[in-house]
């Protein structure tokens, strides 16, 4: 719980805010619609909680710019819907976007199921406000393209809210594609299925979204969805395809070509948007899903080179064994980030702290293949720990020190995102 | 001794000497940000394709790695850093590219090279290689210091190595000019870019303006039908030319400013001379103008101004900031480099 929750109503209140806090030292959590997967917007016992939810003004929507200006407490959903008219769309789609909010995809550079082609949160925003601790206004990008000098805005998305509070941001527009369509193909054996992933990109094709989900998660999504998907595959795909009808229906012969090279054991191609939406129910209900058929589930959000998936899957296979929890694999297959959600039951002794064990050894192995330990949820506090997997001690001193550039006090969201250097010693001599 | 340690060993002689040194890669940008002063390092030796993998969409190189050399590697794959960073006669490396931020006429449709970084190796103030990001597509550890050497030139690190996403090569593609004047280019640019049409390239020069669609032959083909005016036969050379500026707008003045701002912006000064580029949102003026009021105008237009080439090169030349911003960047500066060893004053006088 914490101390006191401030909620403003505008930038200036937000200034005053910072200003009182930076003046007495009281520590800052910035939080929107709580989405958030690693703990990053949790209290602090004595700290302010400053809630972003009253800040929810559209600002602008400029159709011919392509672009639209938002308070941070705007829904992700409600961006695209608001422009939809102008036939436009906001691209990065998290699965909880009708619930989160921007400012929280500012600070967790919040991803989806369509990033390798339209990128995430990073590529999709123009300009932020930024009230910094010391309650001034930095403003980074700009009404164009880009900005001179050092990408600060860079340093600002995925930042946690480590670095400042985001008040306002000015998102990119997309003009939506006139057709898309989705091929569901099941597999016999995982290697046939990753192997068939690189074929379609090696062919020059870029999916919108690239989905691959193991046998256990299909089970439990055809349980809960009743998509139709095929329970006996050991592994699914989801390959969607948009663009001009020309270009789609091109591609979608080329992906099925391919899919059936690689021994697909059967290929469906969606016949309408009432289809396409039933096979993607599927896959977008996966984690309720996963929570129908157990007590509780861990997600976790590692990255992997895509060659190294059999590898690491048959990594999770073995630990799986090994601290006896049951896992189910649900993996952006496309742009190689994996989300194994590890079953458990809370209320048996001791299966909570396997669980996060278990967890902890499935990134490791991530980082060893040459990936990352979060591809999209973000460090928080959940993974304090695997950061001094992930970078070594100059490394993490530098982030220290970027850090102490906003934040000289270490005010804003403390104990999150990256360990400070005393953290870093005593997990070192753990 | 291997490149890489003799560059650590500069860098750690330089800092314990308090002596600047001035990074150079191709050399071929030195008419950016303000005088380079110091000691050359010099990275166009350590260069090199590190990593290649296609079905991945990664490449990895070392700094010094020529720009065209990187795209000839790719296109043998039918792959290409799609952002297209100016190669400036083959002389551009990729580490200069990301440093200045630069990106081709496709940057509104395929992005910046910024937004292909996926992590960077570089050398720090203190002589220590260190590694931001990776070679996967999605990576949210720690804060994204990669991209926040887009456009610091040099003065956070000393770029060694750097990952990029790559993208599949068009099959095709077709420009159609039209001679029309800057307002109405503008109109029309916007117009397409909010249809889905299959857009690579809108600018506007000398009186025409030039539209450039990508993609498969039957999909461009129906995208152009819709556009009046004639298609040019050798279109690359057109937009490599413009990439690399070789047109004679660039060529024949020693004074160019550029400006970066809302796309729709209206066109103004009308009697200057203008090269209106990335649909709007890039704008190329020539000539002698006064600093101060070429901010305002850009100002007016929600964004920036930046002097490229020509007057006092001692003189301040990216755009003013406010004064928490430019404490920021000091702060930054001493994150990376406290013994401010790298490119002193090439960004601004004040670091």
């Amino acid at each position: 719980m914490p101390r006191l929750v401030v909620m403003p109503n505008s930038t200036e209140q937000v200034q005053k805010a910072m200003r009182l806090c930076r003046r007495y030292r009281v520590p800052v959590v910035v939080r929107g619609a709580g989405t958030g997967l690693s703990g990053g917007a949790l209290p602090h016992p004595d700290g302010v909680l400053l809630s972003l939810t009253r800040l929810t003004q559209l600002l602008e929507i400029d159709p011919e710019a392509r672009l639209a200006r938002v308070q941070p407490g705007v829904r992700n959903l409600e961006i695209s819907e608001a422009c939809d008219a102008f036939g436009l769309f906001y691209a990065p789609d998290p699965s909880s976007q009708i619930a989160c909010s921007i400012g929280g995809n500012v600070a967790e550079n919040a991803g989806g199921v369509h990033c390798l082609k339209y990128g995430l949160t990073v590529h999709n925003v123009l300009q932020v406000t930024v009230v910094t601790v010391d309650g001034e206004i930095i403003t980074v990008g700009s009404g164009g393209l880009d900005s001179a000098g050092p990408d600060l805005m860079a340093l600002i998305i995925g930042s946690e809210g480590m670095l400042g509070v985001v008040t306002e941001v000015t998102v990119r527009l997309l003009p939506k594609p006139s057709h898309c369509q989705v091929v569901l193909a099941s597999f016999a054996d995982v290697e046939s299925a990753g192997d068939a992933v690189s074929a379609v990109i090696a062919g020059g094709i870029i999916p919108a979204g690239f989905e691959m989900m193991d046998n256990n998660a299909v089970r439990a999504a055809e349980a809960f969805a009743e998509a139709g998907y095929d329970t006996e595959a050991a592994a699914l795909l989801l390959c969607e395809l948009d663009g001009s009808a020309g270009e789609v229906q091109d591609g979608i012969g080329k992906v099925v070509n391919v899919f059936e090279q690689h021994g697909a054991t059967s290929v469906r191609v969606s016949q309408d948007e009432a289809e396409r939406d039933l096979y993607w129910k599927g896959r977008k209900s996966a984690f309720p899903a996963i929570g129908r058929i157990s007590a509780d589930y861990y997600c976790m959000d590692g990255t992997i080179p895509r060659r190294m998936l059999s590898r690491v899957l048959r990594g999770i296979s073995e630990l799986s064994t090994e601290f006896g929890l049951r896992v189910a694999n649900v993996f952006h297959a496309g742009d190689g980030n994996m989300h194994p959600l590890i079953l458990f039951d809370e209320s048996k002794p001791g299966e909570l702290d396997k669980a996060e064990a278990f967890g902890a050894k499935i990134l490791e192995l991530c980082v060893e293949v040459g990936g990352c330990i979060t591809g999209e949820h973000g460090v928080g506090v959940e993974k304090l720990k695997q950061m001094l997997i992930q970078f070594d001690a100059p490394e993490l001193a530098l982030l220290n020190g970027i850090k102490d550039a906003w934040d000289p006090e270490g005010l804003l969201n403390p104990g999150k995102g990256v360990p400070t250097l005393k953290r870093c010693q005593e997990y070192r001599s753990l | 001794m291997t490149t890489l340690a003799r560059l650590k060993d500069q860098v750690r002689n330089a800092a314990s000497n308090s002596e600047p040194l001035c990074i150079v890669g191709g050399n071929s940008k030195r008419h950016l940000g303000r005088e380079p002063t110091g000691t050359p390092i010099e990275v166009s030796h350590y260069s090199g394709i590190v990593d290649y993998q296609p079905t991945e969409l990664v490449v990895s190189a070392r700094a010094g790695t020529a720009v065209s050399e990187l795209q000839q590697t790719l296109a043998e794959k039918n792959q290409m850093l799609a952002c297209d960073p100016p190669e400036f006669d083959g002389k551009a490396t990729i580490g200069g590219a990301l440093a200045c931020n630069q990106s081709g006429p496709s940057r509104p449709w395929y992005g910046s090279i910024r937004d292909y970084v996926l992590g960077v190796r570089l050398i720090n103030g203190k002589g220590e290689h260190l590694r931001f990001g990776g070679q996967v597509m999605k990576n949210v550890a720690g804060y994204d210091v990669s991209r926040l050497q887009a456009g610091a030139m040099g003065t956070y690190g000393l770029l060694t190595e750097i990952s990029l996403k790559v993208w599949p090569k068009p099959e095709s593609s077709i420009t159609v000019r039209r001679n029309t004047d800057a307002s109405d280019a503008i109109r029309v640019m916007s117009e397409i870019s909010m249809t889905p049409a299959p857009l690579t390239g809108a600018c506007w020069y000398d009186g025409n303006m030039y539209l450039r669609l990508s993609g498969p032959g039957a999909v461009i083909e129906a995208a152009a039908s819709g556009l009046t005016g004639e298609r040019l036969v050798d279109d690359t050379a057109f937009w490599t030319s413009l990439r690399d500026q070789t047109l004679p707008f660039f060529s024949e003045t020693p004074d160019l400013w550029r400006f970066s701002l809302r796309s729709t912006s209206a066109h103004v000064n009308s009697h200057d001379d203008w090269l209106i580029d990335w649909g709007g949102a890039q704008r190329w003026l020539a000539g002698q103008h006064d600093r101060a009021e070429l901010e305002g105008v850009a100002a007016s237009a929600n964004g920036e101004v930046t002097r490229i080439r020509g007057g006092d090169q001692s003189a301040e030349r990216l755009p003013s900031l406010s004064d928490s911003k430019r404490e920021l960047l000091i702060r930054l500066k001493q994150a990376f480099d406290p013994a401010r060893v790298f490119n002193p004053g090439r960004l601004y006088g004040w670091m």
